[in-house]
C-alpha cells in the first residue's frame, strides 16, 4: 500500500530520519512507538507534505508512484489522511462549511457527483451519532472553542467522512477521557475494511486495548530498529526502549 | 507557505475593467463656474440649485486638500477632470436605453430588465454623471415611496431636497464634500413615508465608463417615522492607466423609530500592482439618527479602488438611537484604504457597534480610522468597537487608529483590536484535507469576514462572497 525506503528528512537543521524503511500493508493496524524525539510526528508529517519537514533523500511510494514531490492537498486527495495532534482553529469557518468543502474536493477528485447540502447533512447527522458528538457541533467554528477530548472526535470526524485510504493517527489518544477514547476507538474500527491501512502513533496501550494492531513498530534514532506482533507492547511498557538497538 | 504561490493567490484580474464604446456627450476637462453653469443647465436645474452650486464652489476654492490620512498619492490635477459626461440621448424608458449600456450592465450581472425585478429589487442605474433607468418606480409609488435619480427629485420634490440636502453633510463640510456639492451630476434620491416598510429592496449601480471623467454623485435617503428601508449600492469602472476621481456625498435621515440599513460593494478598478491606475475614492457618508428610537446601520465591503477615503457615520441625536458600522476593506496590489467610523453619540441610551475587518495582502496598506465621541448630553452611552485585521504575505500592512472623546462618565465603551496572519499552520491544515491553497486562503478569509457578511441582504452576500475570491484569489489553478 505504501512503502517508504532509506527516508532522511530534517526539521531545520536536524536531522531526524536518517534512513528509515517501513512498509504499510493493505487492511493492516501498524503501530509506531519509540521514545520522545525519536520522530514519529516528522515521520507522519514527511508522509502528508507537512512544510515543516525537509525529505533530503529516499522515496515514499504510494499507488505506484513516488509522492516525495506532491503537494499536500494531493496526498490528501489520493487517500492519505493524518489526524493532527493539536488541530488547529479557525476562526469563523463553519464546522460544516468545512466539512463540505473538502469531502466534495474529495469526491471531485474522485469523478464522483457532489453531495448537495441535504444529503451532505443526512451522512453528517449518522456520523455524529455514531461519535457521540452534539450537532451543535456542525454550526460551530473549525476547532474553535473545542475541548481537547472534542477536536479529536472531530478529527476522526472527518476521517469517517473523507474514507481514505492510509489513515495516519498521531497521538489521537493523548487528552482524551476514558467514553472519548472508547468513541474514536470504535470509529477507527468501524473504518477496517481489509483494505485501508493504519499508521498509529502512541505512547501508550490503553487505546492499543481497543484495537486489534498487526504490527508494533519501534521507531529510535530516526530509524525502524524492530517490528514485532502486539506482544511487543508488554514488554515496551516494562522495560522501555532503552533495550532496542538497531538489527 | 511560498511567496508566489501566494502573491498569484491574491491578485486576480480585475473582471468589470471593460469600456462599451456609447455616444457620450462630455465636457472638456477642466472646472470653473462655467463648468457648473453647464452641468445645472444640462440638468435644466432651477435656479436654486445653481445657486448653491456657485457658492460651494466658491467655498471649495478657498478650501485645501486634507493630507491628514495615512494614504500616498500623487496631486490631483481637478483641472484635467471632465466634470460631465452623459449617454446621448437620454432615455424616457427602458426600450429607449441604449442596448450598449443594458449590455454593459448585464456584463456586470446587474439586468436592468425582468430578471432583476423577479428578484424583488429595485434598481437604479448611474452611468458616468447619469441616472439611466429607475426600474419599479410605479410598484414603489403605490406604497408612497420616492426612488428616483437626484436630478429628477431636485425637479419634482424640491421641498424635500431643500429641506435635507446639506443638512447631514454641510457644503463645506470637508473638501471633498464642497467639490461634489459643486458639481454632482447625479445620484439616488429615497424618501420613505411614515410607516411604511419598504418592500423591496432598493439599489443604484454607479458606473464610470468615460475616459477622463470624475464621478460625483450625491444620494440623499430620508426615512419618515417608523418606516423602514434596505438600500444597496455597488460600483465599478473600465481598466485605466489614468487615476479617475471618485467623490460621492451620502447624507442618509432617519425619523422617530425608522431603520435605514446601508449596504455597499465597492469594486472601483484598483489600479496595477505598480500602483498604476485606478479610482481615487474621496467619499463622505453620513447619517443622522434624528428621530428617537431610530437606526442607522451601515455595511461595507470594500474591494476595489486605488485610495479608498471613506469614513461612514452615524450622528445619533434621537434618543436610544442606534448606529451601526460593518466593514470589510480588502487592500491587495498596491491599493491603499484609510476607512472607518464616526459615531457621534448626542442622544440618551444611545448605542453603537463598529465592527471593522481589514484584510491586506501583496502591497496594500489598510487603515482603520475611527472615532467614537460621547457628548455630555448622551447620558448613558454604549459602543462597542471591534477591529481586526488579518495579513496575507509580509510586504503589506495594517494600521488601527481609534479616537475616542468621552464627556460622560456613565457609558460604556469597549474597544477590541486584533492583528492576525494566515498561519501556514492553518492552510496546511485544510490541505490536508483536500481543500486547495487557494480555496484555503479564501476559507481563511470569508471566516474572518463572517460577522460583516452575515449583515448583507442575501443576495448581496453571494456576489461579495464572489467578490472577494475574485479579489484574492484568481487566476490560480
Amino acid at each position: 500500500m505504501l512503502t517508504i525506503k532509506n527516508l532522511h528528512a530534517n526539521i531545520g537543521d536536524n536531522k531526524i530520519l536518517q534512513g528509515l524503511d517501513l512498509t504499510l500493508e493493505a487492511g493492516k493496524v501498524h503501530v509506531i512507538m519509540g521514545p520522545n524525539g525519536a520522530g514519529k510526528s516528522t515521520l507522519s508529517k514527511a508522509i502528508v507534505g507537512h512544510y515543516d519537514v525537509e525529505v533530503t533523500e529516499g522515496s515514499i511510494d504510494y499507488k505506484g508512484k513516488d509522492i516525495v514531490k506532491l503537494p499536500a492537498e494531493e496526498r490528501a486527495l489520493e487517500g492519505i489522511f493524518m489526524s493532527f495532534q493539536n488541530p488547529t482553529e479557525i476562526p469563523g469557518v463553519n464546522n460544516a462549511y468545512f466539512l463540505r468543502t473538502a469531502l466534495n474536493a474529495k469526491l471531485k477528485h474522485e469523478g464522483k457527483e457532489e453531495l448537495n447540502a441535504a444529503e451532505f447533512l443526512r451522512v453528517m447527522r449518522e456520523k455524529l451519532s455514531s461519535l457521540e458528538m452534539k450537532t451543535d457541533m456542525l454550526s460551530r467554528s473549525l476547532n474553535e472553542g473545542f475541548s481537547g477530548g472534542e477536536k479529536k472526535r472531530n478529527e476522526i470526524l472527518q476521517m469517517l467522512i473523507l474514507k481514505p485510504d492510509v489513515i495516519i493517527l498521531d497521538e489521537i489518544d493523548s487528552g482524551l477521557d476514558i467514553d472519548a477514547l472508547k468513541a474514536v476507538a470504535e470509529g477507527i474500527n468501524s473504518m477496517q475494511d481489509g483494505k485501508r491501512t493504519f499508521l498509529v502513533i502512541t505512547h501508550y496501550r490503553r487505546l492499543l486495548d481497543y484495537l486489534t494492531p498487526d504490527y508494533i513498530h519501534v521507531l529510535k534514532n530516526g530509524k525502524i530498529l524492530k517490528t514485532a506482533g502486539v506482544e511487543l507492547v508488554d514488554k515496551l511498557e516494562e522495560e522501555g526502549y532503552d533495550w532496542i538497538k538497531a538489527e | 507557505m511560498e511567496n508566489n504561490t501566494l502573491d498569484k493567490a491574491v491578485s486576480a484580474d480585475y473582471q468589470l475593467g471593460f469600456e462599451v464604446d456609447i455616444e457620450t456627450d462630455t465636457i472638456e476637462a477642466g472646472l470653473d463656474e462655467e463648468t457648473i453653469r453647464f452641468i445645472s443647465a444640462k440638468k435644466e436645474e432651477p435656479l436654486w440649485m445653481l445657486e448653491i452650486r456657485l457658492k460651494a464652489f466658491k467655498k471649495w476654492q478657498k478650501m485645501s486638500e486634507p493630507h491628514w490620512a495615512h494614504l500616498n498619492y500623487e496631486p490631483i490635477d481637478y483641472q484635467s477632470i471632465s466634470y460631465f459626461s452623459a449617454p446621448k440621448n437620454a432615455p424616457d424608458s427602458l426600450d429607449e436605453v441604449d442596448p450598449k449600456i443594458l449590455e454593459a450592465y448585464k456584463k456586470l450581472g446587474i439586468p436592468l430588465d425582468e430578471q432583476k425585478q423577479l428578484q424583488g429589487i429595485a434598481v437604479d442605474a448611474v452611468f458616468d454623471s447619469v441616472s439611466v433607468k429607475t426600474t419599479y418606480s410605479e410598484e414603489l409609488q403605490k406604497h408612497g415611496v420616492i426612488f428616483c435619480s437626484i436630478s429628477e427629485a431636485i425637479q419634482d420634490h424640491p421641498e424635500l431636497v431643500k429641506k435635507y440636502m446639506f443638512s447631514v453633510v454641510p457644503m463645506t463640510d470637508n473638501y471633498f464634500a464642497a467639490l461634489n456639492s459643486a458639481v454632482f451630476t447625479d445620484g439616488t434620491f429615497v424618501y420613505i413615508p411614515k410607516g411604511v416598510r419598504c418592500p423591496m429592496e432598493l439599489s443604484t449601480y454607479f458606473r464610470i465608463n468615460a475616459l477622463n471623467t470624475g464621478q460625483f454623485e450625491r444620494t440623499l435617503i430620508i426615512a419618515d417615522e417608523g418606516s423602514y428601508v434596505s438600500y444597496n449600492e455597488g460600483c465599478s469602472a473600465p481598466t485605466r492607466d489614468e487615476h479617475q476621481l471618485h467623490a460621492a456625498v451620502v447624507e442618509l435621515i432617519t425619523m422617530k423609530d425608522a431603520e435605514i440599513k446601508y449596504s455597499t460593494i465597492q469594486n472601483w478598478y484598483p489600479g496595477d500592482e505598480d500602483g498604476k491606475g485606478g479610482i481615487y475614492n474621496f467619499v463622505t457618508k453620513r447619517g443622522l439618527c434624528k428621530g428617537d428610537n431610530s437606526k442607522i446601520s451601515w455595511t461595507q465591503v470594500e474591494t476595489g479602488s486605488a485610495i479608498t477615503w471613506k469614513y461612514p457615520s452615524c450622528v445619533l441625536k434621537g434618543d436610544n438611537s442606534v448606529g451601526e458600522f460593518y466593514s470589510v476593506a480588502v487592500t491587495t496590489l498596491a491599493q491603499q484604504a484609510d476607512t472607518g467610523t464616526k459615531m457621534i453619540h448626542l442622544g440618551k441610551n444611545t448605542s453603537s457597534t463598529i465592527v471593522s475587518k481589514g484584510i491586506s495582502a501583496m502591497k496594500g496598506q489598510n487603515i482603520y480610522r475611527g472615532l467614537v465621541k460621547v457628548a455630555k448630553s448622551a447620558t448613558n452611552a454604549r459602543n462597542h468597537s471591534e477591529c481586526d485585521s488579518l495579513l496575507i504575505g509580509d510586504q503589506c500592512g495594517a494600521h488601527t487608529f481609534p479616537y475616542l472623546e468621552s464627556k460622560d462618565n456613565q457609558g460604556q465603551i469597549e474597544h477590541e483590536a486584533s492583528t492576525s496572519k494566515i498561519s501556514d499552520e492553518q492552510l496546511f491544515y485544510l490541505r490536508q484535507r483536500g481543500i486547495s491553497e487557494e480555496d484555503a486562503v479564501s476559507m481563511i478569509v470569508h471566516g474572518f469576514c463572517k460577522e460583516v457578511f452575515s449583515q448583507l441582504p442575501m443576495e448581496y452576500a453571494v456576489e461579495a462572497k464572489a467578490l472577494l475570491n475574485l479579489t484574492l484569489e484568481g487566476s490560480v489553478g
